[in-house]
């Protein structure tokens, strides 16, 4: 079988998403699928935290989603990027916004970065 | 006989739908993505395709880690807009046509190609924005559809060759079918692109300039990156490149490039390459 990875070679900055991490982030990342729906949507915009509630979330999955802590909900509670991209139609925060916490910087020094960023 | 008489290798940013939906088309940073676009458009209409199979990606609207299939395949009349978080976009609902797909699936599965078969399914990003940007659809499309969704989110994903070998059995699937049905099939995701860790936003320009030299002239060389590779050099989400292999697999080495572009204003290199087959 040809080795599709290479598990000793850790690619710097970068979470590979596979069966451990899936199964780490599950809980986060079905919280953050349910924001497909509406109602769902609706539920946690008027009650964060009895949302959150229902959801039996963590104390450290709360205190992120609380602080907007995209970094630590992905990379400590295992959250996949596509999910956690959903959180932002309730939080106001797009992809750009995560992507510059990802990397340290405000969104402005991220922006400075890419070559033509009216296309956001 | 049914047969495929184009190929279409083309990203799937999830941005360009939400500017087009604004109406950003003339804007300077967005307009070299939509005039890229216009040639495919006008050489689609030509080619008259009656189906388009769209081998696509679910990023969390249609299916999700519960039961993610690693080859799933659409067999419905009908595949509505999906909500994505944000509501569905404002597009019709894309006529599909399940004859066809049951056909497909029951060719690929007994020649070995484990289709998951989806009667209801809501189409997302990945299969709508290559379709938006290639098929004018007010009041509705002008092709019928079979989504084609790979796993390529959740490791272990199909390997290059695999997702290569799926275009082979496709193509015989297609020609296997008495329906006299002119087929495209598009190939999307990627280029280059990473979108977790202190590494978000990596492009590599060279890399996908290759890639997209090789997926018209030298697939095979393709079909030996391992994801390691890839996401070594073009980022970890890039590996949805192994789906352009898909689409290069389903058509035959007798060409003509009728199209290439590629623009990276962002954080994902923005490829398209339209191949028609000669004969």
């Amino acid at each position: 079988m040809a080795a599709q990875r290479d598990k000793s070679r850790t690619i710097p900055g970068t979470t590979v998403f596979d069966g451990a991490e899936s199964r780490k982030g599950y809980r986060i990342n079905k919280f953050a699928m349910s924001f497909t729906k509406p109602e769902n949507r609706t539920a946690f915009t008027a009650d964060e935290e009895a949302y959150m509630e229902s959801w039996s979330l963590s104390d450290p999955e709360r205190q992120f989603l609380r602080d907007r802590d995209y970094r630590g909900l992905i990379e400590e509670c295992g959250g996949n990027i596509y999910m956690i991209m959903k959180l932002g139609t309730c939080t106001g925060h797009g992809l750009y916004h995560v992507g510059a916490q990802l990397r340290g910087q405000t969104f402005e020094e991220f922006m400075a970065t890419r070559t033509a960023s009216g296309a956001r | 006989m049914a047969k495929i008489v184009g190929g279409i290798g083309t990203s799937h940013v999830p941005s360009i739908g939400k500017a087009y939906d604004m109406g950003q088309q003339e804007e300077p940073d967005w307009k070299p993505v939509f005039d890229a676009y216009k040639p495919v458009q006008k050489w689609l209409v030509d080619l008259k395709p009656d189906v388009a199979i769209v081998v696509y990606n679910d990023h969390g609207s249609s299916m999700f880690f519960d039961k993610y299939p690693t080859f799933a395949i659409g067999a419905a009349d009908s595949y509505p807009i999906g909500d994505e978080g944000w509501g569905p976009r404002p597009l019709p609902d894309v006529p599909g046509n399940p004859e066809f797909s049951w056909h497909l699936a029951e060719e690929l599965v007994y020649n070995e190609f484990d289709m998951t078969v989806c009667q209801e399914l809501s189409v997302e990003h990945g299969f709508l924005v290559p379709m938006n940007l290639c098929f004018p659809h007010e009041p509705s499309w002008p092709v019928k559809t079979v989504p084609i969704a790979i796993n390529v989110i959740q490791h272990p994903l199909p390997t290059a060759l695999r997702c290569y070998k799926l275009g082979q059995a496709i193509r015989q699937a297609v020609e296997a079918c008495e329906d006299d049905l002119r087929v495209v099939i598009f190939g999307t995701g990627g280029m280059s692109h990473q979108l977790n860790g202190a590494r978000f936003g990596h492009l590599n320009n060279a890399f996908d300039n290759d890639f997209l030299d090789k997926i018209e002239s030298d697939p095979l060389a393709l079909t030996k990156l391992t994801h390691q590779q890839i996401m070594e050099e073009a980022g970890a989400e890039a590996v949805e490149l192994i789906m352009w292999l898909t689409m290069r697999g389903a058509l035959s080495d007798d060409l003509t490039r009728v199209h290439r572009n590629y623009y990276a204003p962002m954080t994902t290199g923005m490829g398209l390459i339209a191949l028609e087959e000669n004969a």
